[in-house]
This record gives structure tokens, C-alpha cells and sequence, in this order.
């Protein structure tokens, strides 16, 4: 008996009718893909995407060397080098992110304690070199620059939950 | 009589937290709890420190007392109930802990003792979250004190353990609390830098971060640092450190504690010179010299030339033709594969008695220049002669110890070339020249009654002249009651041009009045150097050669270049007793072989091969100290470049000259097979001395004395920036005394020209009393006097045109 079940279902494609069954259902729902890039999702405010360096308002950075982040991170993904800079102050005179080895978790952000290391919504990047993915303090210092105004935004809004 | 229970009279019974613990009468609670293991919270108190009793964190309620009680300063007595753990005595250590966080500030995230600083430690357990005060807080404004410490003096806690420290145990009060109350602060008197020579202790005492390491400051956080043991490479002393290391660079370094050498404390040389190895002129890699110019090569390559170059000088002279200096500084294993590749090619040219001149007495020398008793010994002693010796700049830690001594009473004498500053009580200072150091030896040996009987008419004759004065009865005869009483010989001994007549003289007063002799040698390895056979006339294990086997000692070499000199880091213009000299030799050889760490601008001048060798904390080896006591270490990072550590380039060369028993596979292999040899050898300064000595000239020119500074022992110290840019790293001067700057005319001068033979340089002159009439004294081992001749000996003075 399950044997002529068998043949009669397989010679009228019984099974490409349940798989058209499941297309034609989604043919009629409400669509979640998206054209990207030319849409994207909406971001939280707390994203983590690439990290920036800030800036104080005057210029003058943020990050006081005192390797937090570095300490913090569970990858070890941050190598900071710091020394006593010319106005006494202490600066890192290096601050370099291995982008392969960072699992985007904000421990660094988190662990910091002037808002210096941020983690952006940026999370559109690539690298054309071996060895481009670790990003240098310049190179942080420079997305902070750019993206300051979405990082301030971005923190204000999370103010009142940290 | 009843049976009375086995305890001593002072012995009683404390209870803390409801255990019952034995202590000594008159000790604190604090020592009792530290001993039982029990925390008691601190910031003032420090076990080698006088109580302050000023910080009150240590509050502990204690039974019937009304108010908790300072546990550092309350005595125990007997059947006393401590509360280190109860609500009364937490609740008196959390308002202290909020009281000390009332001023100070929040910012340890910038703070070089974020990390291990032990106010953060306690502010965790009895801190609260959240401040109570809204007030500002104190801000105090910072005074420079040199190049060493960093201050911050907002952070200060007002422990005071700085202060206690400078005053007790470095001897110079040279910071004080100024103030009361919120307006206390920490400070110099007069504005001006800290100058004890031990004052990086106070970066380890301070418990908070107001007084950190300036040369490591901001670079490295206390918990990416891995520690590394090790010994100081530059006194005889051996005090035991600690290298904190990140990425295989060195970082800082730290005492570690050892009671019987340097307790817990560390000299500046020994904390700070590690700077001097990332120098801008570390060698890198093997060079060669072809022509003009330098070329770099590859190890191979540059062994094979060494051996080459060593084969030419065997077949033209034999292994005559071969001379060999090595630094004192060199490990033990550095030593004995020298000593045994010199001696494995059938020579005996090698030496490490760089600054020494006076050879004559070599072959009745001890076997190894031992201290005499151990460094704790010292602080027990009744009397000390030290002949020649800065000591406080020589060995700090032998410096603190026989502090430790004056301050009990005992009576120490000084017989030196310069009026040294010292920080203890000296019962007698005779500052003399090099002839007026024999003639005051001789006349406490004539005091005792020793040394007039000799052989030598000369020594009769010359002992019938001498009266001893009042100073020098004195100091034979405290010398005499003393029961523990010793005569010590230092650098500036070393350094006479009769040398084996101090020692002889020296002799006899230990003999005569039963003291012990001692010596307080040079350098790291100075003892190790004499046990590996690093000396022309005695083999590994002091062993003497046959008669006529011996080879050249230092002098000897300089003076008749050899056809192929090796130097194993020694920098001639530097470490050698006559500089000009030593430099002359170097260019004058036919093959020079350099093996450094460094090369200069001069090696590159008369080296013809530069090999790179590991230094200080690169390498494995064994220090022998001035006890003889043998100190191992291990690398604490890969050597710099292409360098490799030197008993390991040791025996390659072994290898490639085809000389037996060089495969060695570790240094301990090497240093086992030494102390086979050389383990059981009993240092004894009593062996016979001569009672044929003779006397050296007592020219009737000026005679220079050149000390060597304490930043210019050794090349590691020479390139520690920090340490020289302290007042003790300051460039060579002359100093003479005012009448003698009179006399000689050059009282309005500012700088002269210093002649010696015909070595000479200008230099600034100071007008200083310190130095005795006859003499200039113009220190060795810096840039200024690196030309000069003879450290002891006569030189010209006249105004710089």
C-alpha cells in the first residue's frame, strides 16, 4: 500500500507542490528584505561598530593612556603605548586595534573612563592590505573626528540608562 | 620549686580576633598580627621604619580600651583581647579611609600606581561608593626633586614614610612635613632636588602615587608588567632586584627583599641604570671592519674573521701574541670561558683588574678579594678602618649597613684622598694623599706595634720616621678594644700605585689588633672574576700556574700592546686605571675584538670586530658578591638585535678554534663545571702577608686622584640618562684646594689644562677644600677626563689658554 502512495506521489510531484506552497505563502506576506545598500536597517544607539577616538570640544584628545580598554578587552585586541608628553600630561603615542581579532563586545568602551574609545555605527569598512585591518591612533582619531556629532548624539541618548 | 612552664620571661599571650598568639613584650600589635598572619589595614606603618602612628588606618578596638587603638602603636601586654574584624574597629577603619578621600583625588586611571597602589587596594574594602563631601579639594603645587622622582604631591596621604625614610635609613633629611593640618604638605627645605644616593626608595614606600619613578613614568601599567628576578650588576654587593619586563623590554625594576643583603631597600645605580640599555649606540648586529668603514655581517661571518685574526697573532708570536680584557662586570660563566678559550690556547694574558696599577703582591693575594665577614656582619661592628673608599658612592648598601654600625656606636675611621661626605658619624677622617695614606697606615701599625721588624732595611728605615699622630692612636686603638673590628680596602686602594703596600700595611694592623681584613671590591663580579681565573697567574678555582706560565697582567698589556687584544666589555677609555694608555693600546694592536653590548664612537675607532653581546638582563649567569656568595639569574629578555649572550659566543669561538670540552649547552652546565672547581674555595684574607714591602714614590708634584663616580662604574650606568642628569652624573672637574689654587696661580681661572705625560683635556676647575694639599682631584670614567692618564698619579695644572 505505502509503496503505491509512493509511486503515485512522486509521479505527480507531490513534493514541488508543497515547496510552491511555503513561495506562494511569502509571495503575499509583508516583505522584510531590504535593497541593500540602497536601504538599511534602522540602528540602535548602543550599535557597536568600528572604533573612534574622541575629542574634547577644544581638541584636545580624550584618551589619557591609562589602558583600561586594553585591560579590559578579551581578545587582546588593543596595544597601547603611552609616555609623558611635553605638557607633562599622559599620552598614548600609540593606540592600535586589530580589527580581526576585536569581537565588537564595547568591554573598551565601557571600561572607559573619559568617553575616549567608542565603538560608532559604522560598520561599512574594508581593507585592500594584508595588516590594514589594524587601526592605528590616527586613523581612530580621525573617525571621531568624522563621526563626532552621531557619537555625541548616540551617547546623549544612552545617558539616562548608564 | 614548682614546675614553672618552658616559656622565656617576656613572652606573653595576646588574643586577636579570638585566637590566643605568643609575642615579645614591647611588640606592637600590628607586628604581632602581621607575624600570625592576620590584616591589619596600614599606610604609615612600614616594619623597617620608626612609627609614625600618623595615618590611623590601622584603628583595631581592643577590650577595655574606651577608643579604638593605633595597632602600630600600641604595645601588647599580657592577656590583651584585639579586635581587628568587630563592628567598632571596621566602623573606625572606614571613617579614617573616608577621611584620607576627603583630598584626595579621584585620578587613579592617570596615576602611575593605578594598579598597585595601596590606598586603591584598601578604598575598595573600606571606601564607600559614594563621596559625602561636595567641597573642592586640596591641590598642592609640585616642586621638581630631579630627575629620578616624580611627584605628585595632591595625591600625598601625609604617611610621612618618605620623610622617615630619607632621615633614618638614607641619612639626609632632606624632605620634612611643612604646615599643619589642610596645609601640610610634603617638600625640600630649599628648593632643590633629592641627593641621596638611595633616594628611588621612596617611589617604594610612598603608598599612594605622589612619589613615582620619572624615568618609567606614564610608560606601563603595574598589571601588563612580568617580573623577572635578578641580581645588581653594579656594586660587589649583590643586591637582589626584581626586572618588570612588557614585550620583552625592560620597564623598571624593583628591589626584591633579601634580609641578609639589601633588605628591602635599593641604590638609585641599580634601579634607574637599566635605561642604559636601550642606548642609541647598543650594537645591533656583528660588524666588520672593512677599510674605512663598518660593515654589517652575519654571525658566521664575523666568527670566522675573529678566528682569523687570532690564528695571524698564534702563528706570529704565539699565544703570547694574545691578550685578553674582560669586565668585571661579566658573569661568572663569561669569565671562565674566557679564561678558559685564553688558556685553551696556550696563553695566559687575561685580566679584569682594569683600575688596578700595583700587581706587585698578585701571586699572595687571597683567592678571591672577599668583604672578610657577611654584609649583615657589618651592622654589628665596634670599629672599621675603611682605606680608600667612598664607600656611600661604592656600595650604597655596604654604606647603609655600616651606617646601621655608627649609629649603634661604633667607631668608624676613614683614612681617603678626599674629604668624602658621609652619612653617619665618623670618629676619625684622615684625608691624605696617595703617600699620605701609607705614611697614615704605617704610623696606626706602628701604634699597634706591628710592621717595624721587617726585612727590608727600606721598611725599617722608613718605620723608624713614622710617629704615629693623635687621630692615628686613636683608631689603632679602637681598632684593638673592638671585639668585632675590621679594616676594609676600597676602590681608591685598589687604584694606589702601592697598593700591595696598603694591603701589607693593612694586614698588620688586622693582625695586631685582631681585626678582620676585608675588602670591598669593585664590581659585581669582582670576587667572581678571581674564582673563574680571569687573572694572569692563577687558574679557574685559584689555582696558581706553574711558576713562569703566567701571562701579562692589565698593566702589562697596555704597556706592550699584543699582537691580537680581545675586549670583553670593557670600554678602555673608561674602565682602565690610565685611559690614554689603555686607548693608545687598543688602536696599537694589530687585531682588536670587541665584544659589547655598546660601541662608541672609540670602539669603532680601534676595534677591527664588533660582536654584539647580551647585557644586563638579556643573559643568564652567576654574580659572586664581596661575601662570596653565589647569586644565579636568568634572561629576562631576548637580547637586542642580532646580540647574543656572551658565554654562548664563548663558546662558539671555543668551537671554531677547535679547543676541547667547549660544548657547553647551557649556562648552568658552565657554571656547574666552575663550581666543581671552585665550590668549595675558602676565602681567606689572612694569608701570609709580606713583610717585604716596598714603598712607592711620594712624588713632589701635584698628584692627581680620580675617583670613580658613581654613575661611571660600568658602560650599562655610563648611558642612564636619568642617572646623569642627577648632580652625582655631573662631567669631570678639577679640584683643588684654595691655598693650592693660590699658589699655582689659578685662583681667578675658570678652566685649566690638565697635563699628564702626554694625555691632556681642559676642564672646569672648582675650588674645594675637600681635596688635600699636593693633589687635584679629577675624577675618572667620564666623557671629560676619558683622555687623562694614570687615575692616581702625577699631573700639571695650567690655565686654559
Amino acid at each position: 500500500m505505502p509503496a503505491i502512495r509512493n509511486y503515485i506521489k512522486s509521479l505527480f510531484q507531490w513534493e514541488l507542490f508543497l515547496g510552491l506552497r511555503v513561495t506562494g505563502r511569502y509571495l503575499f506576506t509583508r516583505k522584510v528584505t531590504l535593497m541593500y545598500p540602497e536601504e538599511k536597517t534602522p540602528q540602535s544607539p548602543r550599535f557597536r561598530g568600528l572604533h573612534a577616538l574622541r575629542r574634547y570640544p577644544n581638541g584636545e584628545e580624550r584618551c589619557i593612556a591609562c589602558k583600561l580598554c586594553e585591560a579590559a578587552c578579551p581578545t587582546l585586541a588593543i596595544t597601547i603605548e603611552s609616555e609623558r608628553r611635553a605638557d607633562g600630561t599622559r599620552r598614548t603615542t600609540r593606540y592600535d586595534i586589530d580589527l580581526f581579532k576585536c569581537i565588537f563586545c564595547g568591554f573598551c568602551e565601557e571600561s572607559c573612563p573619559v568617553d575616549s574609545i567608542v565603538e560608532t555605527r559604522v560598520y561599512e569598512y574594508h581593507y585592500e592590505d594584508r595588516g590594514g585591518q589594524i587601526i592605528t591612533k590616527q586613523q581612530l582619531l580621525a573617525n571621531g573626528e568624522r563621526y563626532e556629532a552621531r557619537i555625541a548624539e548616540d551617547r546623549a541618548q544612552d545617558a539616562r540608562y548608564r | 620549686m614548682s614546675a614553672k612552664p618552658d616559656v622565656p620571661e617576656d613572652l606573653i599571650t595576646v588574643e586577636i580576633d579570638g585566637t590566643a598568639y605568643r609575642a615579645r613584650k614591647g611588640e606592637m600589635i600590628i607586628q604581632v598580627a602581621d607575624a600570625a598572619g592576620v590584616t591589619i589595614p596600614r599606610f604609615c606603618y612600614h616594619t623597617k621604619l620608626p612609627i609614625a602612628a600618623s595615618c590611623r588606618m590601622c584603628l583595631v578596638e581592643v577590650e577595655r580600651a574606651p577608643k579604638p587603638l593605633p595597632a602600630c602603636a600600641t604595645p601588647v601586654t599580657d592577656g590583651m583581647k584585639v579586635f581587628t574584624r568587630s563592628v567598632r574597629a571596621i566602623a573606625a577603619q572606614k571613617a579614617v579611609m573616608e577621611f584620607l578621600l576627603i583630598n584626595h583625588p579621584l585620578d587613579c586611571p592617570i596615576c602611575d600606581q593605578g594598579g598597585e597602589c595601596e590606598l586603591q587596594d584598601l578604598s575598595l574594602g573600606f571606601g564607600s561608593s559614594v563621596s559625602r563631601f561636595a567641597e573642592k579639594k586640596r591641590v598642592v603645587v609640585d616642586h621638581d626633586l630631579g630627575p629620578l622622582i616624580a611627584t605628585d604631591m595632591t595625591r600625598c596621604i601625609h604617611c610621612t614614610r618618605c620623610i622617615r625614610f630619607l632621615e633614618v635609613i638614607a641619612g639626609r633629611k632632606e624632605l620634612g612635613g611643612i604646615g599643619r593640618g589642610e596645609h601640610m604638605r610634603i617638600d625640600t627645605y630649599v628648593e632643590r632636588s633629592l641627593r641621596s644616593e638611595m633616594s628611588g626608595n621612596v617611589i617604594d614606600v610612598c603608598p599612594v602615587g605622589a612619589l613615582t619613578s620619572k624615568p618609567f613614568q606614564f610608560t606601563a601599567r603595574a598589571w601588563e608588567l612580568r617580573e623577572f628576578p635578578a641580581i645588581a650588576p653594579h656594586d660587589s654587593m649583590g643586591s637582589n632586584l626584581a626586572l618588570h619586563t612588557r614585550r620583552g623590554r625592560v620597564m623598571r625594576v624593583v628591589p626584591r627583599e633579601n634580609e641578609s643583603i639589601n633588605e628591602v631597600w635599593l641604590s638609585d645605580r641599580d634601579r634607574f641604570a637599566y635605561q642604559g640599555l636601550y642606548a642609541a649606540d647598543r650594537l645591533k648586529s656583528p660588524m666588520i671592519r672593512r677599510g674605512d668603514h663598518w660593515e654589517e655581517v652575519e654571525w658566521d661571518v664575523a666568527l670566522e674573521f675573529v678566528v682569523d685574526g687570532l690564528h695571524r697573532a698564534l702563528d706570529e708570536r704565539g699565544p703570547a701574541g694574545i691578550g685578553t680584557l674582560i669586565s668585571p662586570t661579566a658573569t661568572l660563566e663569561e669569565l671562565y670561558l674566557a679564561n678558559r678559550l685564553v688558556r685553551g690556547l696556550g696563553g695566559a694574558n687575561i685580566d679584569h683588574r682594569l683600575r688596578q696599577a700595583d700587581f706587585r703582591d698578585q701571586d699572595r693575594a687571597p683567592p678571591f678579594p672577599w668583604l672578610g665577614q657577611s654584609i649583615e656582619d657589618l651592622e654589628n661592628l665596634d670599629a672599621a678602618l675603611i682605606v680608600g673608599s667612598n664607600v656611600r658612592h661604592e656600595q650604597p648598601i655596604a654604606a647603609h649597613r655600616l651606617r646601621k654600625a655608627a649609629l649603634r656606636g661604633a667607631a668608624i675611621a676613614f683614612v681617603n684622598p678626599v674629604d668624602f661626605d658621609f652619612h653617619f658619624p665618623v670618629a676619625h677622617k684622615i684625608v691624605a694623599g696617595p703617600a699620605g695614606m701609607v705614611r697614615s697606615l704605617a704610623g696606626i701599625a706602628k701604634a699597634l706595634g706591628a710592621g717595624g721588624d721587617g726585612e727590608v732595611p727600606q721598611v725599617r728605615e722608613f718605620f723608624k720616621n713614622v710617629n704615629p699622630d693623635q687621630a692615628e692612636r686613636e683608631i689603632a686603638q679602637a681598632l684593638r678594644d673592638g671585639v668585632r673590628s675590621t679594616v676594609l680596602l676600597g676602590n681608591l686602594a685598589t687604584a694606589h700605585p702601592g697598593f700591595s703596600v696598603l694591603q701589607a700595611l693593612a694586614g698588620w694592623i688586622a693582625e695586631a689588633s685582631g681585626a678582620t681584613l676585608g675588602y670591598l671590591p669593585e664590581a659585581a663580579n669582582s670576587a667572581g672574576a678571581w674564582i673563574a681565573g680571569a687573572v694572569p697567574h692563577r687558574d679557574a678555582g685559584a689555582v696558581a700556574v706553574a711558576p713562569g706560565a703566567g701571562g701579562l697582567d692589565a698593566a702589562a698589556m697596555l704597556e706592550s700592546p699584543p699582537d691580537a687584544l680581545i675586549l670583553f666589555g670593557v670600554e678602555p677609555e673608561f674602565d682602565c686605571w690610565d685611559p690614554a694608555k689603555a686607548r693608545r693600546a687598543a688602536g696599537a694592536a694589530g687585531f682588536t675584538v670587541v665584544m659589547s653590548p655598546y660601541a662608541g664612537d672609540a670602539a669603532r675607532d680601534y676595534a677591527d670586530v664588533l660582536l654584539p653581546i647580551a647585557a644586563f638582563a638579556e643573559t643568564s649567569g652567576t654574580f659572586v658578591n664581596a661575601e662570596g656568595r653565589w647569586q644565579g639569574f636568568r634572561g629576562a629578555c631576548a637580547p637586542y638585535g642580532a646580540a647574543r649572550p656572551g658565554w654562548k659566543v664563548l663558546r662558539v669561538l671555543g668551537n671554531l678554534l677547535g679547543l676541547a670540552g667547549f660544548e657547553y649547552t647551557s649556562a648552568e652546565q658552565v657554571r656547574d663545571e666552575l663550581h666543581g672547581k671552585a665550590g668549595t674555595l675558602a676565602p681567606d684574607n689572612r694569608s701570609a702577608w709580606p713583610d717585604t714591602v716596598e714603598l712607592p714614590d711620594a712624588g713632589a708634584g701635584l698628584v692627581r686622584i680620580g675617583d670613580v663616580p658613581i654613575y661611571g662604574t660600568d658602560a650599562l650606568v655610563r648611558r642612564a640618562t636619568a642617572l646623569q642628569q642627577t648632580e652625582h652624573g655631573r662631567d669631570a672637574t678639577v679640584r683643588i684646594r684654595a691655598a693650592l689654587a693660590q699658589r699655582l696661580g689659578l685662583a681667578e681661572a675658570a678652566r685649566v689644562e690638565v697635563m699628564q705625560g702626554d694625555a691632556r683635556a681642559v676642564l672646569p676647575l672648582v675650588v674645594d677644600d675637600r681635596v688635600p694639599d699636593g693633589c687635584a682631584w679629577i675624577s675618572a670614567a667620564l666623557p671629560g677626563s676619558a683622555g687623562l692618564g694614570p687615575s692616581i698619579g702625577p699631573v700639571t695644572l695650567r690655565v686654559a689658554s
